[in-house]
């Protein structure tokens, strides 16, 4: 499988995450996936996995309560 | 890199809010922060806060809010906006602020068709104090004070409020909305700013109900709490437009 450039970034606060996985549900690619590690409030945040597969609809965005997620254009 | 989604001009970046994850508020805030910032209203805003979950939005929200006594957001709205008829006004209240100590304040200020907006947020039971039964909480719904589920002959049913106060004249837009995932969300934010717009125009009264999960009360995850609103909350309180009176929209 050859692999896709990326086109869009996704970054997100790790320490503002509170790790409701809302996003990751909802992410119609499956682009974001729960951390291993924790962050310093003890959550399991949510970070991007796959992002060769980012179409940048933003719906990560949409339903993340804390607004910690922004995503970039290349 | 282009950043594709702006910050909301209107809400305080780098602050953690109390919520619990997976909260509607949060996702009511930034909503009500970007409308305010579509609209350009942002800088005359004044927001009048409840007592419950959402008493510390001032924290979050980058424009003037006011803190109300319990239940009585309206009845303060009503005094800001008589005075100063120029600012744009709104209150933000839970179900336990605005339909338990609050009905009063209501009915009468929806009845007298002040020219406010009313966003009230519907999760069935009273969040902050730790998920007592609510007025609007749904029948045969376990809380810490119905374990067995509310019984409607001691406990009686649940309040549909928006529905009472949409039969008024005064009432120019009401509509009931759900956060259940991202096309409510887009609902949601619709319904808010078509509030907004009606006191900007000057025509009245108008509420918004959205029906918002609690994880943490309900005792879900995050995800599942979402699902719940859809599958259980709408059964009981159906989304849509109530009444609108606006002028070509009849």
């Amino acid at each position: 499988m050859t692999k896709t450039a990326v086109k869009h970034r996704v970054i997100i606060d790790t320490e503002m995450c509170k790790g409701c996985t809302l996003c990751i549900a909802y992410c119609p690619k499956k682009v974001l996936k729960e951390s291993e590690h924790l962050n310093k409030a003890g959550y399991h945040y949510a970070e991007p996995e796959n992002l060769d597969q980012c179409t940048g609809c933003l719906i990560c965005t949409l339903v993340c309560p804390e607004v910690v997620i922004e995503v970039y254009d290349e | 890199m282009k950043l594709k989604n702006a910050w909301p001009k209107y809400y305080k970046k780098g602050v953690v809010t109390h919520y619990c994850p997976g909260c509607g508020h949060g996702i009511v805030h930034r909503i009500v922060a970007e409308v305010l910032e579509e609209l350009d209203l942002g800088k005359r805003a004044i927001g009048v806060n409840p007592a419950g979950c959402a008493v510390l939005a001032y924290l979050y929200f980058d424009f003037d809010v006011i803190e109300s006594a319990h239940g009585r957001g309206t009845a303060i709205a009503t005094g800001i906006k008589r005075s100063r008829p120029d600012l744009f006004v709104f209150t933000y209240q839970g179900d336990g602020d605005l339909s338990a100590i609050g009905t009063a304040e209501t009915i009468h200020s929806a009845n007298r068709g002040e020219n406010i907006c009313v966003i009230f947020i519907n999760n069935a039971v009273y969040g902050m104090t730790g998920g007592q039964l609510a007025p609007t909480t749904l029948i045969d719904m376990k809380t810490t004070t119905t374990p067995l589920g509310r019984d409607p002959k001691y406990d009686g049913y649940p309040l549909h409020i928006t529905d009472v106060v949409a039969q008024f004249p005064g009432v120019v837009y009401a509509e009931r909305v759900a956060v259940d995932g991202p096309a409510g969300i887009r609902k949601t934010k619709k319904a808010i700013t078509n509030a907004f717009k009606t006191q900007v125009e000057g025509l009245g009264y108008s509420i918004i109900e959205v029906l918002s999960p609690c994880p943490t009360n309900w005792k879900l995850s995050p995800v599942d709490s979402f699902k719940w609103v859809t599958e259980v909350m709408m059964k009981e309180f159906p989304t849509g437009v109530l009444t609108d009176k606006r002028p070509g929209k009849e």
